[in-house]
């Protein structure tokens, strides 16, 4: 049964639709990729879902557990389960990764942020204490913010580009990381333009233009990835190739 | 000096949460209750006189030469009632090629109308190394004017580090003026961390004369105000000789009906200077705000953790 339902959703700015006519289901428990090329409206509907500043006008309905998310401000989705990786976390100057990660915590205790710590490979010794601000390299700054969704424990997790800036040993730990959400029943959907991180879903939905051009498993949507991600030669504006997609 | 009853001792140090502290050996300690000097404790190679005043006190301190303090001396000033008038006079010798700290604890938790002034001369001799923090802690109420003032000589090769935070309580008024005067080879920080709200009035005059070659200055000063506080901050670095380097940065967040004005003065008078500065004003970064409240903190816990962060 879907947890999350994005229905007929129009978001435009100005007069273009960025989001067009957007209809699709998000299973507790299973793990989706969104992909398409740059432009495609992946990370718009991401932060749509989050309910983020400047998301928040657009036409249909998304609908969570059943009830709708209209009006529902960011801060009151994150309690209710939702939450949002973003690309390139924030920096926080001066913060302590512990107090970050606590922050958001179902459980602040001291051992559940160290084991949050621990998961994404980062040893509490050494990280428990440093601030979250600049003096992270990009990948550990990335493993830190993942570490502070696993002490979340959300039911619905937005990743978007999980692997960028990701070293090939601390890739592993973020497909762990989403495999155990997955494990507890969350509902995880991963923006991406990566092969590999495709293959950790389940089911993933092929955007361009802000429509969905297809969707299914991913051995199907796999085969796009084979043509460089898109099979057109006009990405982004596919009406000029009418029957490309048909 | 006033015989004191040892419970007032134990009450200030209590205001501050350091109770269990006051009775440590190894370390300086001097506390000061308004006008009264409750208590020096103090070891080999510092030195304090003094002076009981009618509106405060007169302290005369030395670090002697050489001399190595290997814990942090804690100094302790408070006004308990909740008025009052406390002038401090200090008088401060880091004797030549020295090491110390200090942690100054300024208390005033029942502050209605209460005024704290320090005059300080602060000399820290060639090769020394001397950093000063203070922390003070206010009550809820605001009602403590803040003024302390110091004139500061760095001899060559000397470093020395000032730390003034204020981020528990109200403010008050306050109002900082720091000059100091650096000579060949010296490096000076001064730091402060100030947070305001309701009605404080904060002003942070700090003014640093590279005179030196290679001497060096760190001006950093970050405020968060809330609700119709109002803050100016005047960093100044005049640099004038060769190799003479500094920075200002001036960081402040304001919230409601605050008002922050920040003007970073950068004077230089050798081609061999080199100065920097930067200032930033505005409300709390957007995306660290949507990231704390995507994690479900409401945004008053999101923005206190925030600027909980810039000013720790």
């Amino acid at each position: 049964m879907a947890l999350l339902e994005i229905r007929d959703v129009v978001m435009r700015l100005g007069e273009t639709p960025v989001l067009n006519h957007l209809t699709m289901e998000f299973w507790a428990g299973h793990v989706h990729a969104l992909v398409g090329p740059n432009g495609a409206g992946k990370s718009t509907l991401a932060n749509t879902i989050m309910g983020l500043f400047g998301y928040t006008a657009f036409e249909g309905d998304i609908v969570y557990d059943g009830e709708s998310l209209k009006g529902v401000p960011v801060d009151e989705r994150a309690r209710r389960g939702i939450t949002l990786a973003w690309q390139e976390p924030a920096r926080f100057q001066g913060l302590p990764v512990h107090k970050y990660i606590r922050a958001g915590a179902k459980d602040p205790s001291d051992d559940r942020v160290d084991q949050a710590l621990l998961k994404v490979g980062l040893d509490p010794r050494t990280y428990r204490d440093r601030a979250c601000d600049r003096t992270l390299s990009g990948g550990e700054r990335k493993r830190v913010e993942i570490a502070a969704l696993l002490a979340m424990e959300p039911r619905v997790v937005l990743m978007d580009e999980p692997d960028s800036g990701i070293d090939i040993q601390a890739i592993n730990h973020i497909f762990d990381a989403i495999q155990f959400f997955k494990q507890n029943g969350a509902t995880v959907i991963l923006i991406t333009h990566s092969l590999p991180v495709l293959q950790q879903a389940e089911h993933a939905f092929l955007l361009c233009n802000g429509r969905l051009r297809d969707k299914g498993p991913i051995s199907k949507i796999e085969n796009y990835f084979a043509e460089n991600c898109i099979m057109c030669a006009t990405p982004n504006e596919p009406e000029k190739r009418q029957g490309a997609w048909q | 000096m006033t015989l004191v009853d040892q419970n007032d001792i134990d009450a200030i140090w209590q205001s501050i949460g350091m109770a269990e502290h006051k009775h440590e050996d190894d370390v300086v300690k001097i506390t000061v209750s308004g006008n009264r000097v409750l208590g020096a404790h103090l070891l080999p190679g510092v030195e304090v006189d003094a002076d009981e005043k009618p509106d405060g006190v007169a302290v005369n301190f030395r670090i002697l030469d050489e001399a190595f303090i290997a814990k942090p001396i804690q100094l302790c000033f408070g006004v308990m009632p909740e008025t009052g008038m406390q002038h401090i006079e200090l008088n401060l010798n880091i004797g030549e090629n020295s090491r110390a700290s200090v942690v100054a604890h300024c208390t005033f938790p029942n502050a209605v109308d209460v005024v704290h002034r320090m005059d300080a001369v602060i000399n820290v001799g060639r090769g020394a190394c001397y950093s000063y923090f203070e922390r003070h802690v206010h009550g809820p109420a605001g009602g403590v004017t803040v003024v302390p003032k110091a004139k500061i000589h760095l001899g060559a090769d000397a470093r020395f580090k000032t730390e003034f935070e204020l981020i528990k309580g109200r403010v008050g008024v306050m109002d900082i003026d720091y000059e100091a005067e650096c000579e060949a080879g010296s490096v000076i920080e001064l730091i402060a961390r100030i947070i305001g709200a309701g009605d404080d009035r904060v002003k942070i005059n700090e003014t640093a004369h590279l005179r030196g070659e290679r001497s060096r200055a760190f001006l950093q000063s970050y405020l968060a105000l809330k609700h119709d506080a109002f803050a100016e901050v005047y960093n100044t670095v005049t640099a004038h000789a060769d190799g003479a380097k500094g920075h200002v940065d001036c960081k402040e967040i304001v919230q409601g009906r605050a008002v922050a004005r920040a003007v970073p003065i950068v004077d230089v008078r050798h081609p061999g200077a080199h100065v920097t500065h930067e200032a930033a004003i505005g409300s709390v970064d957007s995306k660290q705000l949507q990231t704390l409240l995507a994690r479900g903190l409401d945004e008053e816990a999101a923005t206190d953790l925030i600027i909980e962060g810039m000013l720790g």
